[in-house]
C-alpha cells in the first residue's frame, strides 16, 4: 500500500537558512509559532493522492523537487506592473514581490483614520496587538500540511486592521507578484481583520513576471467582528509553470457579511482551501468560484462551510470551463452542527466541458446534525446547449462569437456577485481575455 | 416540534418483533480463520478442486489485506478469529418432500410469513430459495423453472451440478480481490443462490430468496450469482429478518449480477436485520458488496433498495455500464433508527456508449441514526453521451441524528450530461398541522408524509415484496408505507 505522505524535508531543509533572516526576532512569540508549525509540518510530510483531502490532485512530486528561497527581488517600477493594476483601484495597494513587501511599488496613502493596512514584517516588528490577537487563530496549522508550512517559513504578506464601526469605501489592492524563477517558493501570509459594524473590500491577487516552475504557498486568514462585512476578491493569475497552494480560513461572528469570490485563471496546478467557520447567528456567507483551465492545467478547490450556530445563511456557487486536457477538481463540504437549527445552505457546482481530453471530479458533501434546516446542492457536468448556440447563429453571430458569449454568461453568475464596480469590470475584462486565449471557444 | 419527535421516539422504543431463536443442531466450526477453515467449508460441501484452490487464492489474498476505514461508520474493532466461519443445520437424512423438512425450522419460516408449502402457497408466483444460516434447506418451484431452462438453487447444489456455469461466471463481476469484505466471503462463503436464465427466456415468476441469520457467532458470507443470457429478463427479491442477538454479527455477502445482449436484471431488497438496542447493543453488521455488469448492448440492471435494519449497513449496489446502450438503475430508501448507521449508495460507472443511470435515494434519520449517501458517477473517456441524473433527498426527524451526502462524480467526456442535486428537509410543522386539522394523528401524519416521502422508491418494489415491505417498515415507522 502506498503511503498517505511523503516526507517535507526538502522543503523543511531551507528553514536553518530562513532562521537567520529572521534575526532579531528569533526570541519573539511569533518565533515560537513558526517553530511549533515546522515540528508539525515535518510530522504532517506532503500528502500523497492516498490521502482523501488530496486523492485527485497529485501534490508529491513536491517532496522530490529542489527548491531555494526566492532571491531579493529586482527592482521594478510602476510601470513594470501597470498592466497588473486595475484601473479605479489605485487609492490602497500593497504590492509583494516573490513574498516580500516592496514599498516602491504601493501605495498606503488615504484610508480613514484608524485603519492599519501595512505589510505583516512591518506590523510584527511594531509588535501590532490586534496582530498577535489574531494571527494563525484561525488557519489549521495543526491540520494542513502547507499550512503548516505557511506558517514555518511566516514572514511578510498583507496585514489590514479595520477598527469599529470604520467603513473603508476604497478596495484594498494586495499584489503578490512571483519573479517566476525556477524552484522558487513563497509563503506569503495575509491577516485580514474587520472589527464589528467595519465594512472593507479586498482584492487579493497572484501574478508573475515570468512562467517558471515555481510554488506559491499561501495563507489567508480572516476574522469579522459582530455585523462586520468584507467583500474578498481572489484573483490568481499565476505563470503557466507555476503551483499555486492556497488557504483561506474565515472566521464569522454573529450578523457578518462574508464574500469571497475565487478566480482562477493561471496556474499549472492550483489548490485552494477555502474555510468559512459561521461562528455567530445570523451569518450571511457566499462562497464563490470561476475557473478557465486549458493544456494541462490542474485546478482543484475544496470548500468548507461550516454552520456552527443557528439562523445562518450560507451561499455558493463554483463554475468551470475546462478545455484542452485540464483538470478539475470540486470539493464543496456543508457542514451544520447540532446547535445550527434554521440554516438555509445552497450550493451549486457547474462545469463546462470544451475538449475531448478535459476532466472533471467533483464532490459536493453535505454534513448535517440538525433537523430543522433547509440545506441544497447540486451539481452538473455538460456542454454548452447546443440549442442556445443554434438560436445565436440563426441571428448571424459566428460559432465562436457564440460559444463566447455563452461561455461569459456561464461565468457571469459568479462574477455579479463583486460588489465594487470597477473591480468587478477589471476581473470580466481579465476573464474575457483569458477566453480569448482558450482554443475550444475559438475553432469548434 | 415535539410531537411528531415524541412519535417516533415511541415507535423507535417497540421492541423487535421478529426477535426469536429457533432451536436447531448446527454443524458449527470452532471460531477462528485459517486454511484448514477454508478447506473445511469446502470439505463440507464437497467442491470440486478449482474452487477450493479459489477460495484459498481469495483467503491468501485476505491475509495481505487491511480492513477499510473510509465508510462513515464507527464500530468496535472485529475479531475476525472469533467467528465461527460455518454453521449447517444437520441434515438428519436427505429430504424427499416438503413434509420432511424439520418442523423447527418450517415453523421458523411460517412465523417470518413464507411459505414453503407449494400446496397453499399465498405468494403464488414467488419461487423461494430458503437460506437457513448457510445451507438452502429447501428450493420450491424448481420443476416449473426447469421447464424453461432457468437454473434456480442454492449455489452449493449449482457448484455441484452446473459447475462449468458456475466457474464461467464466479468472479465475473466481483473478482476475489475485489475488497476487503468481498475477498473474505470468496474464501468462506458458505451458501447462497445462483440464478441462470438463459438466453431469450422470460423468468415467468419473481425468483426470491430469504435470509436468515440463526445460530449465534456465524459471520453470513452467501454468495449470489445472477446471469441473463441474451435477450433474458429476471425480476429478483431478496429479504431478510434475524432474530435478536447481544453479539454483533458480521454479514458479509456478495452479490454478482451479469446481464448480457438486451438482458434485464431486476433486482430488489428489504433489509431488517436486527438493529441492536436503544444503546446500539447487538445488531447486525451489514457489510455487502452488490455490483453488476451490464455486459451487453441494450441491457439493463435495476437495483431497488429499502432498508431499514441492521446496526450498521455498509452497500454500493453498483453498476457497470459496458454495453452500449446500457441502462443502470438505483432506487434506495434508507431508514436510521436508535443509533443505527448506514454509509449507503450506488456506484455508476459509465464506458459504454449512450448509457443511462438514474439514482434516487431517500435517506431518513431519526433517533440517533446517522445515515450517508455515497456515491460515485464516473464517465470514463469513451462513454459518448453518458446520461446521468442523481437526486438524494434526506429527511431528519428529530435533533440528535445526522444526515450525509457524499457524492463523487468524476467526468471524463464532454458529450456527458450528469446532474446531481440533494436537498435536505424535515417534517414540515405546517405539513402536521395541515393533516392534525383533518382529523389525521400526529403518529399518522408523520407516516404519511415519510411514505410520500419514499413513494417514489415504492413505486419499483415489485408487487409481490409491496406486502413485505409494508411489514418490515411498519417496524421502524408504523403506516409509513399505506
Amino acid at each position: 500500500m502506498k503511503t498517505v505522505k511523503e516526507d517535507a524535508g526538502a522543503i523543511l531543509k531551507l528553514f536553518d537558512a530562513f532562521e537567520k533572516e529572521c534575526n532579531g526576532t528569533r526570541k519573539s512569540w511569533v518565533h515560537e509559532l513558526r517553530q511549533k508549525a515546522r515540528a508539525r509540518a515535518a510530522e504532517l510530510g506532503i500528502p500523497t493522492t492516498k490521502d482523501e483531502e488530496w486523492r485527485y490532485t497529485n501534490v508529491a512530486p513536491l517532496a522530490k523537487r529542489a527548491f531555494t528561497r526566492p532571491a531579493p527581488a529586482k527592482s521594478l517600477a510602476v510601470k513594470d506592473i501597470a498592466a497588473l493594476l486595475p484601473p479605479g483601484l489605485a487609492e490602497a495597494r500593497l504590492v509583494f514581490v516573490d513574498g516580500r513587501y516592496t514599498e516602491a511599488l504601493s501605495n498606503v496613502g488615504s484610508l480613514p483614520k484608524g485603519v492599519t493596512l501595512s505589510s505583516l514584517h512591518a506590523a510584527l516588528a511594531s509588535d501590532d496587538k490586534a496582530l498577535r490577537a489574531h494571527l494563525a487563530q484561525y488557519a489549521r496549522q495543526n491540520d494542513h500540511p502547507f499550512v503548516a508550512l505557511n506558517t514555518a517559513f511566516l514572514l511578510d504578506g498583507a496585514y489590514l486592521h479595520v477598527p469599529k464601526d470604520v467603513e473603508v469605501e476604497s478596495p484594498i489592492h494586495v499584489l503578490h507578484i512571483a519573479s517566476g524563477g525556477e524552484g522558487q517558493l513563497a509563503h506569503p501570509r495575509n491577516l485580514f481583520v474587520v472589527e464589528a459594524g467595519a465594512h472593507a473590500t479586498v482584492l487579493e491577487h497572484y501574478a508573475a513576471l515570468a512562467g517558471g516552475t515555481y510554488v506559491t504557498n499561501t495563507v489567508t486568514e480572516v476574522s469579522l467582528g459582530e455585523g462586520a462585512q468584507l467583500d474578498h476578491t481572489k484573483l490568481q493569475e499565476e505563470g503557466a509553470g507555476a503551483t499555486h497552494i492556497a488557504s483561506i480560513e474565515a472566521r464569522l461572528a454573529g450578523k457578518a457579511n462574508f464574500a469571497n469570490h475565487n478566480v482562477t485563471l493561471g496556474g499549472e496546478l492550483t489548490r485552494n482551501d477555502i474555510n468559512a467557520v459561521l461562528d455567530g447567528e445570523q451569518v450571511e456567507c457566499t462562497v464563490n468560484g470561476f475557473y478557465i483551465a486549458n493544456g494541462t492545467q490542474h485546478v482543484d478547490n475544496h470548500t468548507l462551510v461550516d454552520h456552527a450556530k443557528p439562523h445562518c445563511h450560507s451561499y455558493e456557487i463554483y463554475k468551470g470551463v475546462m478545455d484542452d486536457t485540464s483538470n478539475a477538481v470540486f470539493n464543496g463540504k456543508i457542514f451544520v452542527h447540532q446547535d445550527a437549527q434554521k440554516t438555509d445552505a445552497k450550493q451549486d457546482n457547474k462545469h463546462l466541458l470544451l475538449s475531448r481530453d478535459a476532466e472533471v471530479q467533483t464532490k459536493p458533501q453535505l454534513q448535517i446534525y440538525a433537523d430543522d434546516v433547509k440545506c441544497t446542492h447540486g451539481a452538473t457536468v455538460g456542454q454548452l446547449d447546443a440549442d442556445a448556440v443554434f438560436y445565436m447563429r440563426s441571428r448571424g453571430i459566428g460559432r465562436a462569437e457564440a460559444l463566447r458569449i455563452l461561455t461569459f454568461a456561464f461565468a457571469e453568475d459568479v462574477l455579479k456577485e463583486i460588489k465594487h464596480q470597477a473591480m468587478r469590470a477589471w476581473i470580466a475584462s481579465r476573464v474575457h481575455e483569458r477566453m480569448a486565449h482558450t482554443t475550444g471557444l475559438k475553432t469548434r | 416540534m415535539s410531537t411528531e419527535t415524541q412519535s417516533i421516539e415511541e415507535l423507535a422504543k417497540r421492541e423487535y418483533k421478529w426477535g426469536f431463536t429457533s432451536n436447531i443442531e448446527a454443524d458449527t466450526a470452532p471460531p477462528g480463520l485459517n486454511e484448514g477453515i477454508v478447506e473445511f467449508i469446502s470439505a463440507k460441501k464437497k467442491e470440486p478442486k478449482w474452487l477450493l484452490d479459489w477460495r484459498i487464492k481469495a483467503y491468501r489474498k485476505w491475509t495481505e489485506m487491511s480492513e477499510p476505514n473510509w465508510a462513515y461508520v464507527t464500530h468496535a474493532p472485529i475479531d475476525y478469529q472469533k467467528i465461527s466461519y460455518y454453521s449447517a443445520p444437520k441434515k438428519k437424512k436427505q429430504l424427499n418432500s416438503l413434509d420432511e423438512v424439520d418442523p423447527e425450522v418450517k415453523a421458523t419460516f411460517d412465523k417470518l410469513g413464507i411459505s414453503l408449502d407449494e400446496q397453499k402457497r399465498l405468494a403464488g408466483v414467488v419461487a423461494v430459495d430458503a437460506v437457513l444460516d448457510s445451507v438452502s434447506v429447501a428450493t420450491t418451484f424448481k420443476g416449473k423453472l426447469a421447464e424453461m431452462g432457468v437454473i434456480f438453487c442454492s449455489f452449493s447444489e449449482a457448484v455441484l451440478e452446473h459447475g462449468d456455469l458456475v466457474k464461467k461466471y464466479l468472479g465475473n463481476v466481483v473478482p476475489y480481490s475485489d475488497n476487503f469484505f468481498a475477498t473474505l466471503n470468496s474464501a468462506v462463503f458458505s451458501d447462497g443462490s445462483f440464478c441462470y436464465i438463459p438466453k431469450g427466456v422470460r423468468c415467468p415468476m419473481e425468483l426470491s430468496t430469504y435470509f436468515r441469520i440463526n445460530a449465534s457467532n456465524t459471520g453470513q458470507f452467501e454468495r449470489t450469482l445472477i446471469v441473463a443470457e441474451e435477450g433474458a429478463y429476471v425480476s429478483y427479491l431478496e429479504g431478510c429478518t434475524a432474530p435478536m442477538r447481544d453479539e454483533n454479527q458480521l454479514h458479509a455477502a456478495v452479490v454478482e449480477l451479469l446481464a448480457l445482449d438486451n438482458a434485464q436484471i431486476k433486482y430488489s431488497t428489504v433489509q431488517n436485520w436486527y438493529p441492536g438496542d436503544e444503546e446500539g447493543r447487538g445488531g447486525i453488521y451489514n457489510f455487502v458488496t452488490k455490483r453488476g455488469k451490464c455486459a451487453g448492448v441494450n441491457s439493463k440492471i435495476s437495483w431497488t433498495q429499502v432498508e431499514t435494519g441492521s446496526a450498521i449497513t455498509w452497500k454500493y449496489p453498483s453498476v457497470v455500464l459496458q454495453g452500449d446502450n446500457s441502462v443502470g438503475e438505483f432506487y434506495s430508501v434508507a431508514l436510521t433508527n436508535k443509533r443505527q448507521q448506514a454509509d449507503t449508495g450506488t456506484k455508476m460507472i459509465h464506458v459504454g456508449k449512450n448509457t443511462r443511470s438514474t439514482i434516487v435515494s431517500k435517506g431518513i434519520s431519526a433517533g440517533r441514526g446517522q445515515n450517508s449517501y455515497r456515491g460515485l458517477v464516473k464517465v470514463t473517456k469513451g462513454a459518448e453521451n453518458a446520461r446521468n441524473f442523481s437526486q438524494c433527498d434526506s429527511m431528519l426527524i428529530g435533533d440528535r441524528c445526522g444526515a450525509h451526502t457524499f457524492p463523487y462524480i468524476e467526468v471524463a467526456n464532454p458529450t456527458a450530461t450528469v446532474e446531481h442535486e440533494a436537498t435536505t428537509s424535515k417534517v414540515g410543522e405546517d405539513q402536521i398541522f395541515y393533516c392534525n386539522q383533518r382529523g389525521i394523528d400526529t403518529e399518522n401524519a408523520v407516516s404519511m408524509i415519510v411514505n410520500g416521502f419514499c413513494k417514489e422508491i415504492f413505486n419499483e418494489l415489485p408487487m409481490e415484496f409491496a406486502v413485505e415491505a409494508q411489514k418490515l417498515l411498519g417496524i421502524s415507522l408504523e403506516g409509513s408505507v399505506g
